[in-house]
């Protein structure tokens, strides 16, 4: 890869570090209600995993999406005015933090019901086959999720019909409090879903942008030509807890400590300068640069105001067709 | 004119709808080689091809979650489920997802998605089998529900249900798809939201749905030869509902019977009549009377289901209650 674009992965990483970080302190001021669960560690699996996408392909997730609609070229502006509940977030306010969506950029939700987006995608998967389009789509969800029904229907029909998804489960270790090996009877994602529904996997870093870049490369390559989709399990970690009312206390110190040394935004740093030798002041300069784009967000988000009531019965339904 | 089955009729419906616009996709289980386990997806597979006309593995939540991702991506899908009674496995999809998704995204998303789905008891099919589950879908916002009583509604209704922009929910009465009535050649779809006055009269209104309209129809013959005249009013569409049409029957006529195949809480009758006591109240002489089913799951045994659900008599006695008599 070029210098300008690694230095680019190292931007979308630092900026999805950095909005998460001001999204927590923001919400301790009480800027935000419901909940709020921050990506904060993973960068490197939604900055890898989206690397090679096209505009027009689509992406679609759980409720731990801001780093999705920041990565994808979503404006960080609207997404904090979208968790502040305003009228000019990406959602008008009526979504919220889980519930992000953004068309200009394909960014297609945020979705709370864990599971819940997977047969959206196999969904999708089919509206670009039968159109005969070049699309591709990525879904992101848990390891909590291949425990649920719906998972498991989404991703054999997906198969069955060979659509053009690529399956990326973020193997955090844990949802919510509940560990893996307490959850799941198979404890490899990748052999659950991978073998069980005839697809090609991998098990991949999801801490090394390289490896997460490589192998979804090439998934995106096979559902591009019609060959089907491909399952990806990420191991990675999240540095914070499930959301910011969980003070993760099921988890022990040192597997937290293991994790961070592995944190994947010091990591292509060295990787750049190793390559590449770039002074500390290009990074720094990036680094300003997040962080006033994020500042920008913030001031944004707090200039606006919500819907009035009387609008609270818009887009319940849309207008008759024809 | 001629003559078509409530099946004949909604499976004319499908393939009109499907020559005339290619985003229209239909999938479910069985519904393409074996046409149908009510065989109202004759033909179309032959027709259409299997791109377009597709089996499903058992997998409801997904056959609903694949068609709302299908219309996110530009397609017109018209799934099927089975009955009724399987789409409680798919209850997630079509209430947390199918429903809400435009409201929540702020209106970035339109779901142009109707789900097919048989329905209604009283063939000894058991508790699992025999739902009326019209309530859970009236109830929820985003939904559009639909429910035609004659071959005629099942085609306009659906047509206008499959080019209408919204989830629709679209039940049909397993107890009418063989039941023949004219069909106009050349039919307009019908609009949603506006119910039909099947029956006129002066003495008592009769409100229904589905296979109730004609359990209210053949009431209103048994009251006529008792010198009362019934209007009945066939609600067509159960969300939204003709909430001015009711109320402008009962303004004339001062006494209202709804009936209902569901049981009675929260449900259909209960809303229609809540709201006819909002619209018209100073026009009511009595009471309003509804006629459910009974408020217990089927029961397999013949007779036992029978007294389970309404019929004429039932709704000639509500009648009859509400004149007084």
């Amino acid at each position: 890869m070029r210098k300008d674009e690694l230095m680019e992965v190292y931007r979308q990483m630092r900026l999805a570090r950095v909005f998460e970080t001001r999204v927590a302190e923001q919400y301790m001021k009480g800027r935000m209600g419901g909940f709020c669960h921050l990506y904060t560690g993973e960068e490197a699996v939604a900055v890898g995993a989206m690397w090679h996408l096209r505009p027009e392909d689509y992406v679609i997730g759980s409720y731990r999406d801001h780093a999705y609609y920041v990565i994808r070229g979503g404006d960080p502006k609207k997404c904090m005015a979208e968790l502040f509940g305003h009228a000019d977030g990406c959602c008008k306010g009526k979504g919220g933090s889980m519930h992000l969506f953004d068309w200009d950029v394909n960014f297609l939700g945020g979705y709370a019901i864990v599971g819940g987006m997977c047969p959206l995608a196999t969904g999708l998967g089919h509206a670009i086959q039968y159109q005969e389009q070049d699309r591709v789509v990525l879904c992101f969800f848990g390891d909590g999720a291949t425990n649920q029904g719906v998972y498991h229907e989404a991703l054999n029909m997906a198969s069955l019909y060979k659509l053009p998804v690529i399956w990326v489960c973020e193997n955090n270790r844990y949802a919510i409090g509940t560990s893996v090996p307490r959850s799941s009877a198979q404890e490899s994602m990748a052999r659950k879903a991978g073998k069980a529904y005839d697809m090609p996997t991998a098990v991949v870093d999801g801490m090394d942008f390289f490896k997460m870049q490589s192998v979804v490369e090439r998934a995106i390559a096979r559902a591009r030509v019609g060959k089907g989709p491909t399952f990806i399990e990420a191991k990675c970690y999240r540095y914070r807890g499930h959301s910011m009312s969980d003070p993760a206390t099921y988890r022990d110190k040192a597997e937290v400590k293991f994790w961070q040394e592995r944190d994947p935004i010091p990591r292509i740093k060295a990787a750049i300068q190793h390559d590449f030798d770039v002074p500390d002041d290009e990074f720094k300069a990036i680094d300003r640069q997040v962080t006033d784009t994020v500042k920008e967000a913030v001031a944004f988000a707090e200039a606006g105001h919500e819907l009035p009531p009387e609008r609270r019965m818009d887009d319940v339904y849309a207008d008759r067709h024809e | 004119m001629p003559k078509l089955s409530y099946r004949e009729a909604i499976n004319q419906a499908l393939a009109e709808e499907m020559r005339r616009d290619d985003k229209v996709v239909l999938f479910g289980e069985d519904v393409a080689l074996y046409e149908g386990s009510f065989k109202v997806t004759k033909g179309l597979l032959k027709e259409f091809g299997a791109d377009r006309v597709f089996d499903t593995p058992i997998s409801e939540a997904a056959i609903v979650g694949m068609a709302t991702g299908a219309a996110m991506g530009g397609l017109r899908p018209v799934p099927e489920l089975m009955t009724v009674n399987f789409a409680y496995v798919a209850m997630d999809q079509i209430l947390n997802h199918l429903a809400l998704m435009r409201y929540m995204f702020g209106g970035q998303v339109t779901l142009p998605v109707t789900i097919r789905m048989p329905g209604g008891g009283g063939h000894q099919l058991g508790s699992q089998h025999s739902h009326s589950a019209e309530p859970i879908f009236v109830h929820t916002p985003g939904l559009i529900v639909v429910y035609p009583a004659t071959p005629a509604d099942a085609k306009a209704l659906l047509i206008a249900s499959i080019r209408d922009d919204n989830p629709v929910v679209f039940l049909e009465h397993e107890g009418l798809y063989n039941f023949e009535d004219e069909v106009p050649d050349d039919l307009e779809p019908a609009p949603l939201g506006q119910a039909a006055v099947v029956r006129e009269g002066a003495d008592v209104s009769i409100i229904g749905y589905g296979a109730m309209t004609h359990v209210a129809l053949e009431a209103a013959e048994t009251l006529a030869a008792e010198g009362v005249a019934a209007e009945v009013i066939d609600l067509r569409t159960l969300r939204p509902w003709d909430k001015q049409a009711v109320a402008a029957s009962v303004s004339e006529t001062h006494r209202a019977v709804v009936v209902e195949e569901c049981p009675p809480a929260c449900g259909i009758a209960a809303e229609v009549a809540t709201n006819i006591y909002e619209m018209a109240f100073d026009a009511l002489d009595a009471p309003i009377e509804r006629v459910s089913g009974a408020d217990c799951p089927l029961p397999y045994a013949r007779e036992l289901e029978q007294a389970c659900i309404p019929h004429a008599p039932d709704v000639v006695q509500a009648a009859l209650k509400a004149l007084g008599r």
